[in-house]
């Protein structure tokens, strides 16, 4: 990608926007000095740790921690009856208790807690806690939990949301239907930084401090604070240094037991997850199950989709409403159509609970859709591209929901800018080469490999939908030169740090942007999800770093006797446009300390009504993926070979970032197209370590060809999308309609098995 | 927990005598794992990295001896690899290079899973494991040696001190299979040996049984089809059969790796392909 290696401005030297300016936490990480957020340590401080039920669904009969007490170290233990304030939590229903009391709804489902002098103490003491479950039936099946005569497991009940919507005439029917049921397994989002927490409790038991790596700090707080009976401004809360998120730190995990351990001991307690613990300690990716029926005119376009979408939200409600939105929402993918009749459902289960993961409801919609994409096209003898460019949705379109798509809507273009790209050389021809299918197995043998090539397009709201209103606050200081910001956004490892110094830089004319603690000391920046931070906390800095430009402007002005307005910023300097006046903003703004906070919000949209009408999101982007694939035929064996991408990214802000995102994507949805599932059995986790959850190894991540497509959004603060999540959508679609075409085989289901490759049906 | 670091055999054993529940720390790379996961929390340690004895290999014309301390990477290349082209092969599936580094082949032998990777090439090279006990030296072949999921013939007070391997002459190689293109546990491996100088064909699975299986019926029917002593004839009928045979020993199971008809089919294609490497 153009410019991905070059860090700074050529002609000035300065890491202003559009650069590849480096991250201030660049080297830390690298050099392994950087704190994360099981780096933290205190004083005199305790460990926590959480007991977990080891059965999906059972009723807890007794609990006897008599026998841990005994165990020298331990310093508390607590349960159910232990949590002051509310005793449930939850992000949209507060469904989710901080401890089971009566009955435990999924495995690892937390029972009590420990604090004790080391972790080894804290085990042993986990250990000796007698816990008597009577075991209930568990429910496992989506289409179990709908049927209205199934038990309620939750006083909620088992269907955690319902949607519909009937757009146009739903009684259309096209020259050519083709229909699919989509299945799509279990991903985790697998970040290496695993879960961990610090709480300081304050003197008294007044208040307490968390250092946390989490994703949205002001929310952990409120969700915190009710739990623990205190107001909000009693609980303060600071980003550890978080080690990558992808949704799974959108809830809250162990934040609401640290602090109950640390105000009933009176002494910090560090709890860390361990990775089988994280497995069961963080919401994970919405299996689904989704059948669709589309039907198009002769000339391929789109007259009318019909279907059914179900997601497994598993026993506790989380996001799972608000990703079942953005699931049916999207079944139309990037194309523009009239007519639709689509009802989703999201479940409650005894399976592991299910929340957000990049890309949020739109990558299991996105397989079905781009799935019956294909089969269109062979049913019309078309090919995949002319499909797509067919139907490729512009600005000005409608969606099903009603909502007209404003957003600069350049899918046409993502298309024929990706089928561009060259295609990559073709297999090697040594035996037991390590680019083949079967990699360091030395398997294959080049005769037996068959390359497919598959397509993926989509479409991905950017923000909160449905009226909420996800504003985000940022305050800049400018002081002798020195710009100083402070924000609550959640640093998670995409990198909004830099972007926010680019900012400063490029708007004041500073070269020193200092980035003050990231904690709950200012308002909230929203969640570091939705692909949101460059549009939301972005504007948020870019709007207060334009407020202390205004005062500088006026402070200059007033010195020099002219219009403030005749100023601006060029490189370092103010410059009069019209006259003389050249100063350096260091020396103007020598003694001076200007502050200005700002808050940014994105436009208002609506709920959706019952046929799912109504402008519920925000804005869209739009991304392209071809897929190479080689795969192994007899053996189900696939490599990836190549993924080209073009991005509607609106502009490029920091092309090594972007690239770091579009690669990161990638890599992940190759993971959900090839390997990454956890394997539930009847509500059993099968495999919660990366022993067996397997993640793409850098011999399974294919070369990526990304390039971005550039048309300014008049909607974003800075003309720039997010570009977090659409990497990771149309990618798995892709890669599965690659084997598709290279074995002629229809699969249904992603993650790929081998014996769904190479065994019969 | 007490931690010996032993500089010769002899002191390792004593040693053992002495703590007669002690692990014994080869790499490393299966025991932390289950320290980890509080499976089994060692009281008392003895290191055996730092006995140079344990991590030496001879390649003589009659005999290859590998220290039971002998990591992978040292199986990858060199005279060993040159010597033993199916365990250099083996060698090279196992983990990352940092597990290669530091795991060694004594330690697969003593977790002895079903899906070791070094343990079908001994069992294809009808290896003989040397071990060591107060008691003197004891020889097992490998098929003795290990008897069942991670279980194995070794006594308490025994030290795996090498394998020894005749040599064999013409082809010899191992494939694995794995849902991933590296750093993947086997979900069915085979290592196929053609022994021109003894007329044998040997091949034994990985992961398809709770032991290492040799597929001695398919053996012994090839070897009553053709002249081993010569290159293998590669018509389609004799190798589909050959493989066929081969998938038949297969003793796989259902799990969340894979399923047992996808391991017994795998290993046909293995069997079918490493048949056929052979012929080229
Ligand atoms: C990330 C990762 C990937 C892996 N990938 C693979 C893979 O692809 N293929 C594979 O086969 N394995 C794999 N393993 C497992 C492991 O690396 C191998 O089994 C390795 O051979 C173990 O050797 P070690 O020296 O590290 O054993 P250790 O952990 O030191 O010891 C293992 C066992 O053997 C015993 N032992 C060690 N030496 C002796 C001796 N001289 N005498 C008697 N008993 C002894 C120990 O007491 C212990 O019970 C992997 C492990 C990890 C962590």
């Amino acid at each position: 990608m153009k410019n991905a290696t070059s860090t700074t401005n050529r002609s000035t030297g300065r890491n202003v926007l559009g650069t590849s300016a480096l991250r201030p936490d660049g080297v830390a990480k690298t050099q392994g000095n950087f704190a994360f957020s099981s780096d933290f340590q205190a004083e005199n401080m305790l460990w926590g740790a959480t007991l977990r039920s080891p059965h999906p669904h059972a009723r807890v009969v007794s609990i006897d921690p008599t026998e841990a007490w005994k165990i020298a170290g331990v310093e508390a233990i607590i349960f159910a009856d232990d949590v002051p304030g509310k005793a449930t939590y939850g992000l949209i229903a507060s469904d989710q208790p901080v401890f089971a009391r009566d009955v435990v709804r999924y495995m690892g489902e937390p029972v009590a807690a420990v604090a004790a002098d080391h972790p080894e103490t804290c085990r042993r003491a986990l250990a000796a806690i007698k816990v008597v479950y009577e075991q209930l039936p568990v429910l496992s099946d989506m289409d179990a939990a709908i049927d209205p005569s199934t038990p309620a497991i939750h006083p909620d009940g088992n269907v955690i949301r319902h949607q519909r919507i009937v757009s146009g005439d739903p009684n259309i029917v096209g020259d050519v239907v083709v229909e699919g049921t989509y299945e799509i397994g279990m991903q985790d989002q697998a970040f290496l930084g695993l879960e961990a927490a610090l709480a300081y409790p304050d003197p008294g038991g007044a208040g307490v401090e968390l250092v946390v790596a989490t994703q949205w700090l002001h929310e952990d707080r409120k969700q915190i604070a009710d739990c623990l009976g205190l107001s909000p401004e009693k609980v303060r809360l600071v980003l550890g240094g978080v080690g990558g998120a992808f949704g799974a730190r959108e809830d809250i995990s162990l934040q609401v037991h640290t602090c109950l351990l640390a105000l009933r001991t009176g002494r910090p307690v560090k709890v860390q997850y361990s990775r089988e613990e994280s497995f069961f300690g963080h919401v994970h990716r919405h299996p689904g199950r989704i059948h669709l029926r589309h039907h198009a005119d002769r000339s391929g376009k789109l007259v009318k989709v019909e279907g059914w979408m179900k997601l497994d939200g598993g026993a506790y409600a989380s996001t799972s409403a608000a990703v079942l939105i953005n699931g049916i929402t999207h079944l139309q993918g990037p194309y523009a159509c009239d007519n639709a009749v689509l009802d989703a459902w999201a479940t409650r289960t005894n399976n592991p609970p299910c929340g957000a993961m990049r890309g949020f409801g739109v990558v299991q919609a996105c397989f079905a859709h781009e799935g019956q994409m294909d089969r269109l096209a062979e049913a019309l003898g078309m090919s995949p591209v002319d499909i797509r460019l067919v139907n490729a949705m512009k600005t000005g379109d409608k969606l099903f929901t009603g909502q007209v798509v404003d957003s600069v809507a350049p899918v046409a273009r993502c298309i024929r800018e990706t089928a561009d790209i060259p295609l990559p050389p073709e297999p090697s021809r040594v035996t037991g080469s390590l680019e083949l299918p079967g990699g360091s197995g030395r398997t294959s043998d080049p005769g037996h490999i068959r390359r497919g090539v598959g397509w993926g397009v989509s479409i991905k709201n950017l923000m909160y939908s449905e009226g909420f209103d996800d504003s985000a606050e940022a305050k800049c200081t400018l002081a002798d030169g020195v710009a100083t910001l402070k924000f609550a956004t959640a640093e998670v490892g995409q990198g909004f740090v830099v972007l926010a110094q680019q900012i400063a830089r490029t708007v004041l004319g500073v070269d020193t942007v200092i980035l003050d603690t990231i904690d709950t000391q200012i308002g909230s920046a929203g969640s570091t999800s939705a692909s949101r931070q460059t549009w939301m906390s972005g504007g948020a800095v870019d709007g207060a770093c334009r407020l202390v430009r205004e005062r500088l402007f006026e402070h200059v002005a007033h010195l020099h006797n002219l219009d403030p307005l005749q100023l601006v910023i060029e490189g370092t300097e103010i410059v009069d446009t019209l006259g003389p006046l050249r100063v350096a903003v260091a020396d103007a703004s020598t003694g001076l300390r200007i502050e200005q906070t700002f808050l940014h919000r994105h436009r208002a949209t609506e709920e959706l009504d019952e046929n799912g009408q109504g402008n519920c999101h925000v804005a869209f982007a739009f991304v392209a993926h071809r897929a190479v694939v080689d795969v192994d035929t007899d053996l189900g064996l696939v490599k990836v070979v190549q993924i080209a991408t073009a991005q509607d990214v609106g502009q490029v802000l920091n092309p090594m970032a972007l690239l770091g995102q579009i690669e990161g994507g990638i890599a992940q949805g190759l993971g959900l197209a090839v390997m990454e599932e956890i394997v539930v059995d009847d509500g059993i986790v099968r495999n919660p370590s990366f022993t067996d959850y397997l993640l793409p190894t850098a011999l399974d991540a294919p070369d990526v060809v990304a390039i971005p497509i550039e048309e300014y959004e008049p909607l974003a603060p800075l003309g720039a999308k997010g570009v977090g999540e659409p990497p990771c959508i149309s990618v798995t679609p892709a890669i599965v309609a690659a084997i598709r075409n290279a074995t002629g085989r229809a699969i249904m289901r992603t993650p790929v098995r081998p014996q769904d490759i190479c065994l019969a049906d | 927990m007490s931690v010996h670091v032993p500089t010769s055999l002899t002191e390792a054993i004593d040693l053992l005598v002495a703590n007669p529940t002690a692990r014994l720390l080869s790499g490393g790379t299966d025991t932390m794992v289950e320290v980890n996961f509080n499976r089994s929390k060692p009281e008392s340690v003895i290191a055996l990295r730092r006995i140079a004895a344990l991590r030496e290999y001879t390649v003589d014309s009659d005999r290859i001896v590998i220290g039971a301390g002998v990591p992978y990477a040292m199986m990858e290349k060199g005279p060993l690899a040159a010597a033993l082209p199916a365990l250099a092969a083996a060698a090279r599936t196992v983990g990352s290079p940092q597990i290669r580094a530091a795991g060694t082949l004594g330690g697969n032998l003593g977790t002895c899973s079903p899906a070791g990777d070094g343990l079908p090439v001994l069992a294809a090279l009808d290896a003989t494991i040397n071990l060591r006990s107060p008691r003197g030296p004891r020889a097992v072949p490998f098929a003795e040696f290990m008897t069942g999921v991670k279980r194995n013939s070794r006594a308490v007070d025994e030290i795996i001190e090498s394998v020894s391997i005749s040599p064999t002459t013409g082809f010899q190689d191992y494939a694995k299979v794995g849902v991933r293109n590296a750093m993947v546990i086997s979900v069915a491996s085979v290592c196929f040996v053609h022994d021109t100088g003894s007329s044998s064909v040997r091949i034994a699975l990985g992961a398809v049984g709770p032991t290492i299986i040799r597929a001695r019926e398919a053996e012994q029917w090839l070897q009553s089809q053709v002249d081993a002593s010569q290159q293998l004839p590669s018509h389609d009928k004799l190798v589909a059969e050959f493989a066929q045979r081969v998938a038949a020993a297969a003793r796989p199971i259902d799990d969340h790796r894979s399923t047992a008809a996808y391991r017994r089919h795998a290993i046909e294609v293995l069997a079918r392909r490493l048949y056929l490497r052979s012929t080229q």
